[in-house]
């Protein structure tokens, strides 16, 4: 897919991947094999109809192909830009075995983008049930099992705590990768199916899961994601410019830091910035802060380049942008200046032992390779928890040691009648399309439960 | 592509604004009723004026939860607090959200005594008022700069058996600290059971260290530099008995004998130049526009 020149990009908020025009999306289209039993379907958490909807557009027929994934995938333009597709559908495309597999998320980007540049359409609404059902939080799980349930004709809420909706999609994947402006588009496909969105109402202190049901909604859907940003408890960790990568990237994605001050919210980058970890969200914080002005970003990274958690693609963008990896690394502490900013950080080096419960090669440290690196700015990105608030504040809720939510089926139904859960507040950080997977599990099973209760009733 | 409008957010209205001192105002605002009904003493709620604000979070004062309103007090500080400070009754604030943090545990503890500095005083008086209630014997101790500054004095000695007031300057009350007041009450021999206070951190730290040496129990309601306020980011982080917690969900109030103050003063400093910046460009901006 064509992509901005790397040294242009790394200065600038603007999309990286720039998308198929109709030639490269007629040409990659026709290599699909059209597979009589499909293997790339399996590999799709919600079950996209992938070879139909390519051969739409193999017939140039670029509404009927977006009108497929629709039948499955509310938010395509979102999913075509952060699949992890390698790993799922690409992964068992057939072509995969001797070359390269079809490009099926550039597909996907392609035909929901063809449709968001001529505004979206809306199917006939269905006759509605006046069943309520509300949702809590408005990242990809809510997003989807609002828009399946408001699909099968149900009065569907959303509840979300910040002022715009979204989820990570708004405050956590920049607009480099994922423009907020499809974001946008997308939420507002989800509320033209009938959703309506609350923003600033956080659920357990606003108001509580009791009192949803109190007003007469028959099921919950808690989708409140892993937002508790994970700190390594080191000494100096709390000096100033040293953040959290959920700190980082909100005050630059959802506040708009990168316009400061023309917008209010300011972040500081000095000259050399270290992000901690190599995951997803890494690799987002260390291209940020590339584009907000520093002249080095590090990934520190206490494993090696085969166990980084990252997408290779993701990998390979920043590295091109210029980002540099220190691997097998671990800071070990910080220290500040008299005005108490970081300025160095303590770092130790780090060999690969036995294999861990992750399967994954433990890393230990090298005796005697201590060492310092001046640093300006930290963005610690070692990973989320789920925030305990509503959990802790809703009775019958049954949560794990880590925070997570206890669901006793595929659907993701609770200890607590009415109430299902999904994404990264049952599993832990994930995917995208994993949580959007699990959103569409549970607005199938909440279909069914409110329709048992209203025959009940 | 289309540029799809933003969510659509319904406003809150500025049904009433006082300036109480020199840049400090008291300010009305509509909120759902439903919100108005659940903040307790020692929580806060998050403001963000419109798409260019930041999330501010405040304390209110007082809620009305049949009209669905809470009231305010700021004071101008930074560029955020200065256009707050600019609205007009009838003007309306994009987003208000709340009740977060954890409430004060509001009981019976015999004699409190509620210290509220400056503009902590909005904060420090609905949890004297609580306690008062509570059938508490209240002690207050109001401080400012100067006599000018000092708020809430009435209402504060409503709910309180005795009030003392302290300014840097002597125009009112004791010429001095507050601190200087609560040392001669609990070496005074008078059985404290509780100190509640709410002020500029150099303040709650001058009452920490006050009240350390008698092991008064006493609680802080701290005011760090917060982005989400609901748990997400950390930005409000701060230590407390050498471990790190979160302002926002864990806090706001915590035992002041366990907080590291330093580190807070010094977090609380990270961006006063950029808030110089955006102010001095919002001013020339007023200005030019003055002159247009």
């Amino acid at each position: 897919m064509p992509k901005q020149l790397a040294q242009e990009r790394a200065h600038n908020f603007r999309e990286v991947a720039l998308g198929y025009q109709v030639q490269h999306a007629l040409a990659e289209s026709r290599r699909c094999l059209q597979c009589k039993a499909p293997k790339c379907i399996e590999g799709c958490p919600v079950g996209i109809e992938i070879p139909r909807f390519i051969k739409k557009i193999v017939e140039e027929d670029f509404e009927g192909a977006i009108r497929i994934i629709k039948e499955k995938n509310n938010l395509p333009g979102i999913c075509g830009r952060v699949c992890p597709q390698e790993r799922q559908c690409e992964a068992t495309c057939i072509l995969g075995k001797r070359a390269e597999p079809v490009a099926i998320g550039a597909l996907e980007r392609f035909a929901a983008d063809r449709e968001l540049g001529a505004g979206i359409k809306i199917a006939n609404r269905p006759e509605p049930t006046g069943i309520k059902v509300a949702v809590v939080g408005s990242g990809p799980s809510s997003l989807t099992a609002a828009g399946d349930l408001a699909k099968s004709g149900h009065d569907v809420t959303i509840f979300e705590a910040l002022h715009i909706a979204g989820g990570v999609l708004t405050y956590g994947i920049p607009e480099f990768r994922l423009p907020k402006a499809v974001v946008a588009a997308e939420i507002d496909y989800v509320k033209r199916l009938g959703v309506s969105i609350e923003t600033n109402v956080v659920i357990g202190k606003t108001i509580s899961i009791d009192e949803i049901f109190e007003a007469g909604y028959r099921a919950i859907f808690i989708g409140t994601g892993a937002g508790s940003p994970n700190f390594m408890n080191i000494p100096g960790e709390n000096l100033n410019n040293i953040y959290s990568s959920n700190e980082f990237l909100t005050r630059t994605n959802l506040m708009k830091a990168y316009r400061f001050p023309e917008y209010e919210t300011p972040v500081k980058m000095g000259r050399v910035a270290a992000v901690i970890g190599a995951g997803n969200v890494s690799m987002d914080a260390a291209r940020t802060a590339l584009r907000l002005g520093a002249e080095e970003a590090h990934i520190v990274y206490r494993r090696s380049e085969a166990e980084m958690p990252a997408r290779a693609e993701e990998v390979g963008n920043a590295k091109e942008e210029g980002v540099r990896f220190q691997l097998l690394t671990a800071p070990i502490g910080y220290v500040g200046d008299a005005k108490g900013r970081v300025e160095s950080m303590e770092c130790v080096k780090m060999e690969l032992g036995e294999p861990d419960e992750s399967g994954r090669r433990r890393p230990m440290p090298i005796e005697g390779s201590k060492y310092s690196m001046r640093v300006d700015t930290v963005i610690v990105a070692i990973g989320q928890r789920p925030n305990p608030l509503l959990a802790s504040s809703t009775q019958g809720l049954e949560t794990r040691k880590d925070g997570t939510i206890v669901t006793l089926d595929d659907s993701g139904r609770t200890t607590r009648e009415g109430i299902w859960a999904g994404g990264d507040i049952v599993t832990g950080e994930a995917t995208v399309i994993d949580a959007m997977g699990a959103g569409k599990r549970a607005a199938a099973a909440i279909h069914l439960h409110v329709l048992s209760t209203l025959n009940r009733s | 592509m289309r540029n799809i409008c933003k969510e659509v957010m319904p406003l809150h209205e500025v049904i009433r604004k006082e300036l109480l001192a020199p840049k400090i105002h008291l300010m009305e605002v509509e909120v759902a009723p439903r919100m108005a009904a659940k903040i307790l003493p020692g929580q806060f709620i998050v403001l963000r004026l419109d798409e260019r604000g930041e999330r501010i979070p405040l304390t209110p004062v007082s809620v009305n939860e049949k009209k669905g309103s809470l009231t305010v007090i700021f004071q101008e500080a930074g560029l955020s607090t200065k256009r707050l400070g600019a609205l007009k009754e009838g003007d309306t604030i994009s987003d208000v959200v709340g009740p977060l943090g954890r409430p004060t545990d509001i009981k019976r503890y015999g004699v409190v005594i509620a210290v509220g500095g400056g503009i902590g005083t909005a904060c420090i008086y609905p949890e004297a008022k609580a306690l008062k209630g509570a059938g508490n014997r209240v002690i207050g101790i109001l401080g400012a700069r100067t006599a000018e500054l000092l708020i809430l004095g009435e209402e504060m000695r409503s709910v309180s058996d005795e009030t003392y007031i302290a300014t840097d300057d002597g125009t009112k009350g004791h010429k001095g600290l507050v601190t200087d007041v609560l040392k001669e009450i609990i070496e005074g021999g008078e059985k404290v059971d509780l100190i509640v206070a709410v002020g500029p951190a150099i303040m709650m730290k001058a009452v920490a260290d006050a009240t350390r040496k008698q092991n008064v129990k006493t609680i802080v309601s701290l005011n760090p530099i917060m982005v989400d306020a609901t748990g997400m980011c950390g930005a409000c982080r701060v230590m407390v008995g050498g471990e790190t917690k979160f302002t926002c969900v864990d806090g706001p109030g915590f035992d002041a004998h366990l907080v590291d103050f330093d580190n807070l003063l010094s977090r609380l400093k990270m961006y006063s130049e950029e808030e110089r910046r955006a102010l001095e460009l919002y001013e020339r901006n007023v200005v030019a526009d003055a002159l247009r």
